[in-house]
């Protein structure tokens, strides 16, 4: 008790500085990722991927992303049996911060896509088995987790492999593609506003001290849905049929990918939002775990609100490391994936945002692009994408194994070092 | 500093690519034996020597893309297509150029001249088996196009247009090539009887060059139609 009356503000000061690292090296490296296949197909300039990014990724932190963070915050650890050295999650929190940060650091430095959500679930297991004992660890939940890690591209993957199969039946195989995408994207634009309104509705804005039934989110839900949708046909009114590169061939194949740019910016939009809801949370959790500790004064169990600058906090650290170097990384990224049209990039996205904003909902941290990568092969499966390189993706799925241990030993060795400290 | 990302690395490069770049060496390699037959009627063999080294040259590069193309084609590779009846198309189209370099190379070898009563329509033949072979080059331009899309079933249907104008285009070059060899029947006794050889033995090849161009067509047919 005395060590963290001692020592409070110094913890919290420390909390900040490393949740704001960790959110730094967020915004650096995994946003990329989850803008990458908006770039790549063309859809959306990096200029407008930056900007698109800036704006939903913090909306996406601030609206949706408490559910995550409290479970970051205590659903891995058993708060109870910690009561009586409650300094010890502090420093375990503060460990986990500094060991995914510096994980992501060097991630990033080297180009590997390894996820947050793994560096951070594995450094609280691992300083909570190391330092702690293998009891204080909520494996139910930490199952849960590990499930989601298969689950989660799983679904990403059916959703794509679905979207991409409605787009070829409803459009590429109509008479007239381009009168039809006209006429079916702007449902898909309403869906993408929906799905995201809805999540946000019903399971995010909670802790913004907004509560709403089921049915009036639903009913709020679809006047987002339709207002989405009319600016989207807005915008698709300006894209007009494109002249033929040579005549005889009635399939308008570019004039058709226009007007699924326009859908691409919405999904661009969506995946931003889910990947702030999400992601964030993997800087704030901790962060949030230290504040309600040392603000209730020792009591782990404690069920302080979270502070609303928290989340604010996250994600203007996103923001700062998207500006300061995740620039450069959605450039290669986006430049790198030339195979993608804005049909296949928007199955993609659309089904990867939903996967994520789901599991947002839920609580549950999803790895983003791990679930992308579910995605594309979704759409990959439906045929819509002309080569996949599968020795690739062994590599991308190795990156993530290494980061669970990484992790683990990072945050065990920064954490016997707080304990060393403080005493 | 980030070099290369693994994520960007994840969409490998398309084979298509090469294969409609190897199409279009082989489609040009046909192109040249217009100019470089009538500078055999011309009796201008420094003229043809020239077409029959670029001629040579095109089939060296369509060789190397086809090389490329094998290699890069790792079990590792996820595709919308068989990897077999793509390898397959690819040989199917690489003895296209083989064909025209041989019929280069035995004419130029043995300088030979088509009687002048038999060049008109010996032209029109060759012209024939040429366009035939642009054909499958359209055909192969289109399935650009239906891979972007994932295969529509109208595009399908388009498909089977140009593979039916192929169809035709050979079936032209099979009655012309009859043709010619009826007229080269009637004139045999006046020739050499080993020049009479050779030159069947070119027509049998023109013929080839079409009936081989049709051939992409089907092997394509096959590997858009499951």
């Amino acid at each position: 008790m005395s060590i963290i009356a001692q020592y409070g503000d110094v913890f919290i000061i420390l909390a900040c500085i490393f949740g704001f690292f960790m959110a730094w090296g967020v915004g650096a490296n995994d946003v990329a990722n989850a803008m990458g296949t908006s770039v790549g197909s063309k859809a959306i300039t990096i200029r407008q991927a930056i900007l698109i990014a800036v704006v939903f990724e913090f909306l996406g932190a601030w609206l949706a992303g408490g559910q995550v963070t409290d479970t970051i915050r205590k659903g891995i650890i058993d708060p109870s049996l910690l009561s009586d050295d409650p300094q010890l999650l502090v420093y375990g929190m503060l460990a986990s911060l500094l060991a995914a940060g510096v994980w992501l650091f060097i991630a990033s430095m080297r180009g590997w896509p390894v996820s947050t959500t793994h560096s951070i679930v594995g450094a609280i297991v691992g300083f909570a088995v190391a330092g702690l004992g293998v009891d204080s660890v909520g494996w139910p939940k930490v199952g849960q987790i590990a499930a989601s890690w298969v689950v989660s591209p799983l679904l990403a993957g059916s959703i794509a492999f679905a979207l991409f199969k409605s787009v070829q039946f409803l459009i590429f195989e109509n008479r007239d593609p381009f009168a039809a995408a006209k006429r079916y994207v702007p449902g898909y634009i309403f869906l993408v506003g929906f799905i995201v309104a809805m999540v946000t509705l019903v399971k995010g804005l909670s802790h913004v001290g907004l509560k709403m039934s089921f049915g009036d989110s639903l009913l709020i839900a679809i006047g987002i849905g339709l207002v989405v949708m009319v600016i989207g046909i807005l915008m698709e009114n300006r894209v007009d049929r494109a002249k033929r590169k040579r005549g005889g061939s009635p399939f308008d194949f570019n004039s058709v990918e226009r007007v699924f740019g326009v859908l691409m910016m919405f999904t661009a939009c969506a995946m931003a939002f889910a990947h702030g809801s999400n992601d964030v949370a993997n800087a704030v959790g901790p962060l949030a775990a230290v504040i309600s500790v040392v603000e209730s004064n020792g009591d782990v169990g404690g069920a302080a609100a979270l502070p609303w600058w928290v989340l604010v906090l996250g994600g203007g650290g996103i923001v700062v490391g998207l500006i300061t170097y995740g620039h450069k990384v959605i450039a290669t990224v986006g430049t790198g994936i030339t195979e993608l049209t804005p049909s296949r990039g928007f199955a993609a996205t659309l089904a990867a945002a939903a996967t994520v904003v789901l599991a947002s909902g839920t609580g549950l941290p999803v790895s983003t692009t791990q679930t992308l990568v579910g995605a594309v092969l979704g759409v990959g499966l439906a045929r819509g994408i002309t080569a996949l390189n599968m020795r690739v993706l062994g590599t991308i799925v190795l990156s993530w194994v290494i980061t669970l241990p990484a992790g683990a030993l990072l945050s065990i060795m920064f954490f016997f070092m707080f304990k060393g400290f403080f005493g | 500093m980030v070099t290369s990302n693994p994520f960007s690395a994840l969409f490998g490069r398309s084979p298509f690519e090469p294969l409609l770049a190897h199409i279009v060496k082989t489609s040009e390699c046909a192109e040249r034996l217009l100019p470089f037959f009538d500078a055999t009627q011309a009796g201008n063999w420094d003229d043809a020597a020239t077409h029959r080294e670029a001629i040579t040259e095109l089939e060296h590069e369509a060789d190397t893309l086809k090389t490329e193309l094998r290699l890069n084609l790792p079990n590792s590779m996820f595709l919308p297509v068989s990897r077999s009846d793509l390898l397959e198309l690819i040989s199917v189209q690489d003895k296209i150029a083989n064909k025209a370099r041989d019929i280069t190379g035995i004419m130029l070898g043995r300088q030979m001249q088509v009687p002048e009563s038999l060049a008109p329509s010996m032209r029109a033949y060759l012209e024939t088996a040429i366009a035939t072979v642009g054909q499958a080059r359209k055909a192969l331009e289109e399935l650009q196009e239906l891979l972007d899309s994932g295969f529509g079933r109208n595009v399908g249907d388009l498909m089977q247009d140009f593979i039916r104008e192929l169809h035709d285009l050979e079936h032209q070059a099979d009655d012309q090539q009859v043709h010619i060899r009826r007229q080269l029947f009637e004139l045999e006794a006046e020739l050499p009887p080993v020049d009479v050889i050779f030159l069947y033995k070119i027509i049998e090849w023109i013929g080839e060059l079409s009936d081989r161009a049709e051939r992409v067509g089907s092997r394509l047919q096959i590997l858009t139609a499951r």
